[in-house]
């Protein structure tokens, strides 16, 4: 269960949200929704602990996060803007490396079986940073199924995918949920019906 | 574990696959120092005078230059944030990342300077004096660059204000640095210098990780 409890954030004089609470439990799918600028990317910042907020606390399962960041990290799967690959190195380098980094151990193997099945075959040894920004996101996003993470958080997650990508992305999404998975997504296209059952949860732009 | 597997073979892999970014700085400093004959002078007297510390600010200048690969690409593509979100021990990933850059800009600079040592005709005892505060005092230019790129990492423009923040500290190390090489041609003891430099470097060691992996987490919010 993710709790957030009383939020406050602000950026630069302007407050973006205030006293914000609310609750995901296990099984859930929340679908954050707001225009530009409302605040989602912060929101979600704050929820895995990058950002600070202003005021409030953020728990996973009762303990607040700051306290127990392993805990926390072991079961978190985290996509923001920013892919964190690096363009140098080839998918299967990102991939590896990221996956040494947050102590899962997966046969080699399966990283090529999941790149295939995000559509990189052949594109395994290919620096990054030749690939095209949709095949990009899918390197990132392969990281779904390699993790096993009981809480996603993705920020715009299908920006850049082509049709087929939003499709699989919408599908695992379900299939998480279904095994007991917590999800927190934003995205400005609304959830198709392959996603699966979800809560809207609407933040406003604030002057 | 997961820090070697996942931080310094990943630096050490992403260094040799950028090897333009990692010679530049050198080629920079060889340039540097083969301008001091042309414009001082080229006399084997007044280049022993001034050798050591023409090596010294050609060393720390072109660090400069390679000091924002520390992190600059992890923040932005984000990396970094991902290894927040890992479980990893940030000071300890700081420091990992420390002491791969050092390997990767300082090992080839400590490997140059015999060449650099014949160019501006230092003495056999002033290269051992030389050499030794390289090895202390190179190690410290990392530790505390990386604090400010920590800093910086997070402006658009970080480059020149990298240069303005990181020069004036490092003014102390320069001192006792080009102090002890004078010291040796002078056939001194140089104890005392090197001491202080190493008594920077260990005090840098225990307490920088933490700075630079505050610093980090400055530049996210």
């Amino acid at each position: 269960m993710l709790e957030a409890r009383e939020l406050t954030c602000s950026k630069r004089d302007r407050t973006l949200f205030e006293g914000l609470s609310l609750v995901v439990e296990p099984g859930e799918l929340l679908y954050l929704r707001g225009p530009n600028g409302a605040g989602k990317t912060s929101l979600l910042r704050i929820l895995t602990g990058l950002s600070s907020p202003d005021s409030g606390a953020v728990l996973y399962n009762g303990m607040d996060i700051s306290a127990d960041k392993t805990g926390y990290y072991q079961d978190l799967f985290y996509l923001g803007h920013k892919s964190g690959t690096n363009g140098s190195l080839s998918a299967l380098d990102n991939l590896s490396f990221w996956l040494a980094q947050h102590n899962v151990s997966v046969p080699v193997n399966t990283l090529f079986d999941v790149l295939e099945k995000v559509g990189l075959v052949g594109l395994e040894d290919v620096p990054v940073r030749y690939l095209s920004a949709g095949q990009q996101r899918r390197v990132a996003l392969s990281r779904l199924w390699l993790k096993p993470a009981k809480v996603w958080i993705l920020d715009e997650p299908f920006t850049a995918l082509d049709v087929k990508g939003i499709h699989m992305l919408e599908k695992s999404m379900k299939e998480h949920v279904g095994r007991g998975g917590l999800i927190i997504t934003t995205s400005h296209q609304p959830l198709s019906e392959q996603a699966g059952e979800h809560r809207v949860f609407d933040l406003e732009y604030r002057f | 574990m997961s820090l070697y597997q996942g931080i310094f073979k990943r630096d050490m892999h992403i260094a040799f696959k950028q090897k333009a970014e990692l010679v530049q700085p050198l080629m920079f400093l060889l340039m540097v120092v083969t301008l001091f004959p042309l414009g001082v002078s080229p006399s084997p007297d007044t280049l022993q005078r001034i050798g050591p510390g023409v090596i010294w600010i050609a060393a720390i200048l072109s660090s400069l230059m390679a000091m924002e690969r520390l992190f600059r690409d992890d923040f932005q593509d984000g990396s970094l944030e991902q290894y927040m979100l890992s479980g990893m021990p940030l000071p300890a990933v700081s420091a990992v990342k420390v002491v791969t850059h050092w390997l990767v800009s300082f090992v080839p600079l400590l490997l140059l300077s015999p060449l650099l040592a014949m160019f501006l005709n230092l003495t056999v005892d002033m290269y051992i004096a030389l050499v030794l505060t390289l090895l202390l005092g190179t190690p410290l230019l990392s530790l505390i660059g990386a604090i400010a790129v920590g800093l910086t990492v997070g402006l658009q423009k970080g480059g020149v204000l990298l240069a303005l923040l990181l020069i004036p500290v490092f003014i102390p190390l320069l001192i006792f640095a080009t102090s002890a090489v004078d010291s040796a041609a002078l056939q001194l003891p140089y104890h005392a210098q090197l001491a202080i430099i190493a008594a920077m470097l260990l005090l840098a060691a225990a307490l920088a990780p933490f700075a630079i992996a505050y610093s980090l987490k400055v530049s996210q919010n």
